[in-house]
């Protein structure tokens, strides 16, 4: 067994902090029982909780992806261990095989031959042109008409096991929440029935087809033979990332300058708004556009800074994340502007300034958190929509780097596959399919959050 | 009484609440005659403004008829297919609301929207409609109806937006008018304007009307029947003779009204009170989710017996006309007693330890491409004040007249544009960081609205300890705990409410926390602007009751912003009078109130319409509405709508007359 | 009014100034010339006198800001700053790295992309307006909330989806129009039914979605229900007084993209290979020919400032209060 090298990359960190961050927020929440009542709100949201549960199965296949390492090649003992160039991930090692086996080219979901013909020399019968068997997808079947019976055969089994943890689960939550028919006809205060309907199937659809995956390629596999299904699940980080690292990153500037505009008004108002207008003016793709080609004409020219090309692309990720960020802080600034303007007639600001409270300490204590519904309504808003503006963005060309995997990659690699006969489809709508499970959820989850906070809502 | 044209029998309307449905209003029945003004009186919540809305079929979308039947002329309106009850919605009844700001579609012209009634029910339209619609709005009394049909509601003032909302149900030709709240959001001189004109209009056109209200003078002015609603229900139906006519303390010795109404009438403030505790009604009106059983009133009447929380009181007939819904047969419900007198702490004034000269606020108006200022919106314009220790003045008027900015200018939370406002001999004017600070100890506000007064996000205890902390007064963490404990104490809550949050608390309730707030840093002057407006009577009066005694303890001086003449007549030991950013007249209160000397000060006195049979004989009523502070007229502010105006008046601004060691007044025709 | 208007050009002007140093600091001094040259010039070429070479073609040879060599009025014209930045506002763009003269290309490109934009942009505007206008009348129904997870639905799909899938279906399966290019004259709406048709379709989420909100916070207001206790019928009240309160935010959004559409849709140009001017940023962008993406930054911040005039004035048009104040 070689030993391995622990690679942090910069996103990881970001990662890792975003996780602690939310489970400080918590905490705070947990203590503060206006915005503990507001949470329970979405707790008791059906399609919130269902959602949530989708989103959390992206979150933990994020997660998984972003514990990075690089392993020692094998050298003579007493020399200097040497790591390999590649940075690999928990994920990778957890699904293993579906990095490494790779296929020729394109083969279709659960094939068993490759998807183009190949010459061969047969003894005998002399030169042939067939569909060469896979070399890894369903190679352990003597005979490929046995498909359909073991796909069938290791599904059940897979879905079975899967059906019974499911309901040594349910039975945990029946226990704790007053029996089954309590759980089920949704008299708990938590949505327990959706998350476990959630679950179900979940498990039911995960479980059979991880299964599935160590001797098929479930997805199929694309043009170079990778899995499709390993490519998506490490799209989900990059995802991630984008939808969430973007909003942290504009969120402290959104939130400092719209309060400050609106809380002292005159010439800084003034100058926020002059800067925000200037910002706004400039058509968002266009500036992401100018942005990207400058960040990439620096990157480009300082290859130093990079030890792999894993670093190089996680730094071109991340300065994606800051330019998102710096374009699209205008919105929230603008409305937490307004909002500001109005809390600062409310009579409780007058009674603390009539106390000589400080500014700040007023912005602290009486404004700050009076927004906070704000803050969050946008942070879940804008996820789904960075989500689906990096698949644009990658396909015009100013997104993640070509050789970092995501749905806009993906998206990008396969679309000319559509034109070829027959149609390669599985590459295009497993991504699309991926990506709309995720917004979907997303989506659902952000109207369920601003059900609960949105004040006139209450 | 004659023949019954609103028959309202057992009607119950709920609101859908999650899986449950919660009967909002339960099991009422009234009647009305042609030509009779039926008064449905209440609290807020108990149901009043549901049957309204109610009986138009007009409920808001959770809303729900649960029962009981509505008839118009023996038509059964609640069985009505939707189209043929909208013949009736606008036709043959009518609706007035009570928010005339928002009621009015803000992007149509008043002809449009009254023209639409004309069109939808008597077929009018071009040429004929548009006489009809000048027609209505002279009835109405809007001047110059030619201009105002082409204008848009922003354009018009409040009082006449209300005229506009009467012309536009009176289009219909109504049997039935339904006036909810018509008047409460407008001021006390404009009420009384819309209250003769309502009044006026339903005698010429012998319409039936149902008035919803919460005040028992509107009540008194314009009622033929009252019918009292609580939590629901109807408790007391009477005429309006039987219903006022009794001496307080007499009749009701018989057991006449209802507890209820008997607590009413005892928790309103006036002149004869002064120096005695107001009645309040203790505990809260129950919630829809949590209707008792019996009597819904029983955990409040101070007469209740076994009998009241398990069966519901059947009606009880005590005269012809007057029925109560009471077990209760014995005497006063009302027990006098419990209105000792607080002490009265009319102390002589001494010397005024605040003297406000001559303090201005203006707000620039900028305008064109470079936003000049080209002019100034007079808020507070040249105002003189002072505040004795111990003593409390009362600031009228009627709203933008600048009181409230007087109030805040005098704390500094808008910068005065001139004149001085001296706290014990020093100038507060300019003052800032550090100096202004320790300034502030000394004087505190209490706000209006107890909802937006206090942040939702911070414990009560928190909210009281924020100025002991911001003036350092107490900076140790137990030593502020025992000084939050016992100022929640001294405003009457109890000491758990300091770890709980605003939203648990009633509205009373709020305030007496925004008070528990002001007082905390030990102020010598408390500024109460409005701070019972937004309060029912009954809370009103616990709030009442709680500042004089506060003041009889500490010795606190209240500078108290109001529009409300009876609070100031229970409250006040001076009254000063505002019209447009200047004091027309000040001196004691029983010289203002007694001996008024303005014709302002006499119109708004008279105004105000009385809960009593007798008065309002000789109402002065005033023409128009308080012009804006930004173009005040020449001469005298008030000549325009003064019945003694001459060409002096419209000429120059008249220097204050002295009429006694205290009373002065800023008239050149000193009644 | 007119003081109004004239008041809102002026502050345009110190906004497009601040957009041109914002695009010149990102253009010219986050990298410098050399930099650009070498990326142009490729690995291989570089040589420092190719990099003099390309620079001075190109007029990036000049100083910055200041020109101490020139002299006179010359310190300040003959440098990057002016020529590249200052005389955009004559709308002088300079060159490509083609050679061609961008405004010319601008002139030309603009033409097909409002042919594709306002058809989407006005049919979209009808489609969703009326949808919301729908859903809002059904509020509370299983209708309104079944259109309501359809608009989610749609909204979380993304854009590619709807041009490839749109593609794929209509032109490549069905073969009812050509998948993609461009015609003159009458025939050019084979070849603009498609995308039109896609723009519309991929936009109903998310605008039904948020009019619909606009339409149920009128709904609560009171003088709707002052019009319901007129007697009139729901379609009037709908049709004559929430739907004329509602334009005036939903005006906010729309009045403002309006200039916007001389831009074109990048996605939507370059999919269906229309010569307009989203598919000529698009080319730029991934030939990395920054004059190109320079003068489409300022002409989009020029086109959205005229958009916010535009606001503006037709703010005075619906809103009587604003009229007559």
């Amino acid at each position: 067994m070689s030993g391995f090298q622990i690679v942090v990359l910069w996103s990881d960190v970001l990662v890792w902090l975003l996780l602690a961050a939310g489970i400080g927020l918590a905490v705070l929440i947990a203590r503060n029982p206006p915005l503990l009542a507001a949470w329970r709100r979405v707790g008791s949201n059906r399609i919130g909780m269902a959602s949530a549960t989708i989103l959390l199965a992206f979150i933990a296949v994020g997660l998984l992806d972003s514990l990075h390492y690089r392993v020692a090649l094998d050298g003579k003992p007493g020399e200097k261990t040497q790591y390999a160039i590649e940075v690999l991930s928990a994920l990778d090692a957890l699904v293993g095989p579906l990095r490494t086996e790779n296929e020729k080219t394109y083969s279709a979901p659960f094939a068993s031959q490759l998807y183009a013909k190949e010459t061969f020399d047969r003894p005998g019968v002399g030169t042939v042109r067939e569909f060469p068997r896979l070399k890894y997808g369903a190679s352990h079947l003597q005979d490929p008409a046995a498909l359909t019976g073991d796909v069938a055969v290791t599904a059940l089994r897979a879905g079975g096991l899967a059906l019974f943890g499911w309901l040594l689960l349910a039975s945990v939550v029946a226990l704790r929440c007053g029996g089954w028919r309590a759980v089920w006809r949704g008299d708990t205060a938590f949505a327990w029935n959706a998350v476990l309907a959630t679950l179900a199937l979940i498990v039911l659809t995960l479980v059979p087809l991880f299964a599935l995956a160590g001797d098929y390629h479930v997805f199929g596999t694309d043009k170079v033979g990778q899995d499709v299904l390993y490519q998506i699940l490490k799209s989900v980080r990059t995802a991630l990332i984008i939808g969430l690292v973007t909003t942290l990153v504009m969120l402290p500037v959104a939130v400092l300058l719209g309060i400050v505009a609106g809380y002292f008004r005159g010439w800084v108002d003034d100058l926020i708004q002059y800067l925000y207008t200037v910002l706004n003016s400039i058509p968002g793709v266009l500036l992401i556009a100018a942005a990207v080609l400058m960040m990439q004409v620096v990157i480009d020219s300082h290859p130093e800074w990079f030890a792999t090309a894993a670093e190089r692309a996680d730094l071109r990720l991340l300065a994606l994340c800051f330019i998102l960020g710096i374009t699209s802080w205008t919105g929230l600034c603008r409305l937490l502007r307004g909002e500001t303007l109005k809390l600062r007639e409310l009579e409780y600001i007058q009674a603390a300034q009539a106390f000589g409270v400080s500014s700040w300490r007023i912005i602290l204590r009486h404004i700050l958190p009076n927004l906070m519904h704000i803050v969050i309504i946008a942070l879940v808003m804008d996820f789904s929509g960075l989500v689906l503006a990096e698949a644009v963005l990658s396909y015009v060309g100013i997104g993640v780097d070509p050789t970092m995997t995501s749905f806009g990659t993906m998206i990008n690699n396969a679309r000319m596959e559509l034109g070829r006969e027959p149609v390669v489809w599985w590459s295009l709508t497993a991504a699309f399919a991926a990506m709309f499970i995720l917004v979907l959820a997303a989506n659902l989850f952000a109207d369920a959050v601003r059900d609960a906070f949105d004040p006139r809502a209450a | 009484m004659a023949e019954p044209m609103l028959t309202v029998t057992d009607l119950r309307l709920g609101f859908a609440a999650g899986r449950r449905t919660l009967a909002a209003v339960d099991g009422i029945s009234f009647t009305i005659a042609k030509g009779e003004t039926f008064a449905l009186l209440g609290e807020s919540g108990c149901g009043k403004s549901v049957t309204a809305q109610g009986i138009l079929r007009l409920l808001p979308a959770a809303g729900r008829v649960l029962g009981g039947s509505v008839g118009l002329n023996g038509a059964e309106l609640l069985a009505l297919p939707e189209a043929a009850m909208r013949e009736y919605r606008g036709g043959r009844m009518a609706m007035i609301f009570q928010e005339p700001a928002t009621s009015l579609n803000p992007v149509l012209t008043v002809g449009r929207q009254i023209g639409e009634v004309l069109e939808r029910h008597r077929g009018l339209s071009g040429e004929p409609a548009r006489a009809r619609m000048l027609e209505l709005l002279r009835q109405v009394g809007i001047a110059d109806p030619e201009r105002r049909l082409d204008e848009y509601p922003f354009q018009l003032s409040g009082g006449m937006k209300q005229r506009v909302m009467i012309a536009v149900a009176l289009a219909g030709e109504p049997e039935l008018l339904i006036a909810d709240e018509p008047t409460t959001a407008l001021d006390v001189t404009v009420q009384a304007q819309i209250l003769d004109l309502l009044a006026g209009l339903q005698a010429e056109r012998g319409m039936g009307m149902l008035l919803i209200t919460h005040d028992l003078g509107v009540v008194a002015r314009m009622a033929h029947r009252i019918g009292v609603m609580y939590a629901g229900e109807l408790v007391e139906v009477a005429s309006r003779a039987d219903f006022f006519a009794v001496p307080r303390g007499e009749r009701d010795a018989l057991g006449v009204r209802h507890p209820y109404t008997q607590a009413l009438f005892a928790a309103l403030p006036e002149v004869a009170r002064r120096g005695q505790k107001l009645v309040t009604i203790p505990g809260q009106v129950p919630s829809l989710a949590a209707m008792p059983g019996g009597c819904r009133f029983a955990e409040r009447c101070p007469q209740v017996m076994a009998v009241c929380r398990e069966q519901s009181p059947p009606w009880r007939e005590v005269a012809a006309g007057h029925a109560v819904r009471c077990h209760w047969q014995g005497a006063a419900a009302v027990d006098a007693s419990v209105r000792h007198a607080v002490t009265e702490l009319d102390l002589e004034p001494g010397r005024a330890f605040l003297e406000v000269a001559d303090l201005k606020v203006h707000f620039p108006i900028r305008k064109g491409i470079l936003q000049r200022t080209v002019g100034h919106v007079r808020a507070v314009d040249g105002v003189s004040l002072a505040i004795a220790p111990g003593r409390t003045l009362a600031l009228v008027g009627e709203s933008g007249c600048g009181k409230t900015t007087v109030g805040k200018a005098l704390l500094q939370l808008i910068a005065p544009s001139g004149g001085s406002v001296r706290l014990a001999g020093n100038e507060l004017v300019g003052l800032a960081g550090r100096r202004l600070r320790a300034a502030r100890r000394h004087m505190q506000m209490v706000f209006q609205d107890p909802f937006a007064s206090l942040n939702p996000r911070l414990r009560v205890g928190e909210i009281i300890a924020e100025g002991m902390g911001a003036l350092g007064l107490e900076r140790e963490r137990a030593a502020q705990a025992a000084a939050v404990l016992a100022l929640l104490q001294q405003v009457g809550l109890p000491a758990e409410a300091a770890e709980r949050f605003p939203h648990e608390f009633s509205g009373g309730q709020r305030q007496r926390i925004a008070i528990a707030r002001a007082l905390a840093v030990q102020p010598e002057l408390l500024i109460c602007d409005e701070p019972t407006s937004a309060l029912d009577v009954s809370v009103q009066a616990q709030i009442l009751n709680l500042l004089k005694a506060l003041q009889a303890e500490l010795g606190v001086a209240y500078l108290f912003i109001t529009h409300n003449f009876a609070v100031v007549e229970y409250l006040a030991h001076d009254v000063a009078v505002m019209y447009l950013g200047r004091i027309v007249e000040r001196g004691r209160a029983e010289e203002v109130l007694r001996t008024p000397r303005h014709p302002y000060t006499r119109a708004l006195l008279s105004a105000v319409p009385v809960p009593r049979l007798e008065g309002g004989e000789q109402r002065i009523r005033l023409p128009g509405e308080t012009p804006s502070p930004a173009n005040p007229p020449g001469g005298c502010h008030f000549h325009p709508r003064c019945p003694q105006a001459t060409d002096i008046c419209r000429q120059n601004y008249p220097e204050s007359t002295v009429l006694s060691e205290t009373h002065s007044v800023a008239c050149h025709w000193p009644g | 009014m007119l003081a109004y208007i004239l008041r809102r050009l002026l502050y345009a002007i110190p906004i497009l100034i601040g957009v041109n140093l914002i695009t010149f600091a990102l253009f010219f001094i986050v990298n410098t010339p050399d930099d650009m040259a070498r990326m142009q010039l490729g690995i291989k070429r570089v040589t420092p006198e190719a990099i003099e070479k390309w620079k001075a073609e190109r007029g990036y040879d000049k100083p910055l800001f200041v020109n101490a060599a020139a002299g006179g009025l010359g310190s300040v014209t003959d440098t990057i700053f002016f020529e590249k930045s200052a005389r955009m506002f004559v709308g002088d763009f300079g060159r490509a790295e083609d050679g061609r003269d961008i405004a010319r290309e601008i002139g030309t490109r603009m033409g097909p992309s409002l042919a594709i934009a306002l058809p989407t942009f006005i049919l979209g505007l009808f489609v969703t307006v009326s949808l919301a206008l729908t859903l809002a009348f059904f509020r509370a129904t299983a209708f309104d909330l079944w259109g309501v997870v359809l608009c989610v639905a749609m909204m979380s799909i993304s854009g590619l989806f709807y041009i490839i899938g749109g593609q794929y279906l209509i032109a490549k399966m069905w073969r009812l129009v050509p998948i993609s290019g461009f015609g003159d004259g009458l025939d050019a709406w084979r070849f603009l039914i498609l995308p039109v048709v896609i723009g519309v379709i991929s936009g109903i989420g998310s605008s039904t979605r948020w009019y619909r909100t606009i339409f149920l916070e009128e709904v609560s207001k009171d003088y709707v229900r002052t019009a319901r206790a007129k007697g009139l019928p729901e379609t009037v009240v709908f049709f004559r007084h929430i739907l004329r309160n509602a334009l005036i935010p939903i005006l906010t959004g729309v009045v403002v993209v309006i200039p916007l559409l001389f831009m074109g849709s990048l996605l939507t140009e370059s999919f269906f290979g229309i010569p307009g001017l989203g598919s000529y940023t698009i080319d730029a962008i991934q030939a990395q020919d920054f004059a190109v993406v320079r003068s489409m930054v300022f002409i989009g911040s020029v086109l959205y400032i005229v958009g916010l005039i535009l606001t503006d004035i037709s703010y005075t048009l619906v809103d009587p209060r604003i009229r007559f104040s």
